[in-house]
């Protein structure tokens, strides 16, 4: 007997939050020793590589110190934020990912042990398909700041509230620039959907990388790309906790799991971010070559290998550049990036308007 | 399983409105008034409209309460003081609101013809946007955004006098 449909959708949402989730929080717990040991070797430094091989199994040791450490609340923070303030951050980085695909869509076998609705069906590792994916990404982008905030200022120390008091402005500000961004591929798609925006890459000069939106509207890209390191607050944007002068930042106050926590929502907007760089601008899971297929098991290659450069190259950046000035920072967002972005939605429209042949969907 | 979530999150928005007026700590109030905007944008997303939910969140949740928070921290706004009085203004209070529920509840039987005279419309995204940009809302919308520009320009210049 198979289960009614709305039990079979409560299944299947639940199979994918855990897989979603799970693949997460172990990409966490690699990128943390990744980092460590990429920025190690490009400072002629060995980094963690005594635990394990290679000093791979220091993500677990450190989570086993963390949890046992004794965990400190500040005489004069105020009790409640102070301890909701991690579990605000986690819970929108968490959120942000369920509108976002992974990978492309696959067919499940029609035989095994599968139970019988499972049969055959086309999936595709996305929790909520919605239609205004991009848009429910932006407004949990929005709502992600509060964790921040509430933590900054929920310790009562001034280094916390001059960190909160700087990640506002500074995810305030490059917001504007990363939602004005992503409008000139929205048109071109017609579609808010990140699945339909993939595939429209896809389509592109005949299957070839150069129809990526990355080549199609490199202003755009390069927008996105400094708005969103900003967003996740990465060197050289990280002023909300920039140690030289804020001993911490926001998170000055925190200790054990909860200084965890917040490191896990970090870590998680930034691959979130990751994610949506490939999908939106880097042809998701399209190999960008004619003959190469980018279906199945090789679509996930193709998408992960993506993936894994976007996240490298946060970290090569952090190795390599210095901490941008405040005012260079307030500039950058709203003297550069957000006028380049507008005229871009401009040439955009214009381009779709004038020629509606060239960009066949949008023209729709 | 709509009725379930309209009901939860129906009571957690009045909850959170109530600790909005009732907290004394502005900082907790403009937190609690995120919890009501997002679950109103919940409501929302149920009704089948997804693209007025994310806006909710966007332009309330997001943009305005940062502006909020960002100017209680700045300010470090302390506990509200109790000033004399305050009894009898909560009770007037009290009342007002029960009148306006009053008055609005009366509205909506008044105007309601039958359970099923709810008119079933087309909240999609696509339709939202053919419908503002349609000859009808164009004007109004296009003189909206010039409103709010002449706004944003008049802010900048009232608060530096100097360019």
């Amino acid at each position: 007997m198979s289960p009614s449909p709305l039990v079979q959708d409560l299944i299947l949402a639940g199979v994918k939050i855990a897989v979603v989730v799970g693949a997460l929080l172990g990409l966490f717990s690699l990128m943390t020793w990744v980092e460590r040991r990429t920025l190690a070797f490009m400072q002629y430094r060995l980094g963690p590589n005594r635990t394990g091989p290679l000093g791979i199994l220091q993500p677990i040791a450190d989570g086993i110190k963390l949890f046992f450490k004794e965990e400190v609340m500040p005489a004069a923070a105020d009790k409640w934020a102070f301890l909701a303030a991690p579990v605000v951050a986690v819970a929108t980085a968490l959120l942000a990912v369920a509108v976002v695909p992974y990978g492309p869509p696959f067919t499940l076998p029609s035989w095994g042990l599968l139970p019988e609705f499972l049969r055959g069906r086309t999936l595709q590792i996305q929790i909520a398909s919605i239609d205004v994916g991009l848009l429910f990404i932006f407004a949990i982008t929005a709502l992600g700041v509060y964790g921040i905030v509430l933590a900054g200022w929920a310790a009562n120390n001034k280094y916390s509230l001059l960190g909160g008091l700087r990640s506002s402005a500074q995810m305030f500000s490059y917001e504007l620039a990363l939602g004005l961004s992503w409008v000139g591929i929205i048109m071109l798609a017609g579609s808010f959907q990140i699945t339909d925006i993939v595939d429209d890459q896809g389509r592109r000069l005949g299957g070839w990388f150069l129809g990526w939106n990355a080549f199609v509207q490199l202003p755009a890209f390069l927008v996105y790309f400094c708005a969103a390191t900003a967003e996740v607050a990465r060197i050289p944007f990280d002023l909300p906790e920039g140690e030289a002068e804020l001993v911490a930042g926001f998170h000055t106050e925190y200790s054990s799991m909860r200084f965890a926590l917040i490191q896990m929502a970090e870590y998680i907007n930034m691959i979130t971010v990751a994610v949506l760089g490939t999908n939106l601008f880097l042809g998701g899971w399209y190999a960008g070559v004619p003959g190469l297929p980018s279906e199945g098991l090789l679509g996930f290659v193709w998408w992960g290998a993506k993936v894994a450069v976007v996240l490298f190259v946060f970290i090569w950046l952090r190795g390599t550049l210095p901490r941008v000035r405040y005012d260079q920072l307030m500039h950058l967002g709203w003297k550069v990036l957000v006028p380049v972005a507008a005229v871009w939605i401009l040439v955009t429209a214009t381009g779709v308007a004038v020629f509606p042949g060239l960009f066949p969907v949008a023209s729709r | 399983m709509d009725a379930i979530l309209f009901y939860v999150f129906a009571a957690i928005a009045v909850a959170s409105a109530l600790v909005v007026i009732g907290q004394r700590r502005p900082m907790y109030s403009a937190f609690a008034l995120i919890v009501t905007l997002c679950s109103m944008s919940v409501i929302f997303a149920l009704l089948g409209s997804p693209f007025i939910a994310v806006l909710q969140v966007i332009v309330y949740a997001g943009a305005i309460m940062v502006l909020f928070l960002f100017v209680l921290m700045l300010l470090n706004v302390k506990r509200e003081e109790d000033t004399p009085g305050r009894g009898g203004r909560t009770l007037r209070g009290v009342a007002l609101a029960l009148v306006t529920l009053l008055v609005l509840q009366a509205g909506a039987v008044l105007s309601r013809s039958g359970p099923e005279a709810a008119p079933q419309f087309d909240a999609s995204t696509r339709k939202m946007a053919e419908i503002l940009f349609s000859a009808h809302f164009l004007y109004v919308f296009e003189a909206t955004s010039i409103l709010i520009l002449a706004a944003l320009v008049g802010a900048v210049v009232l608060a530096k006098k100097e360019l």
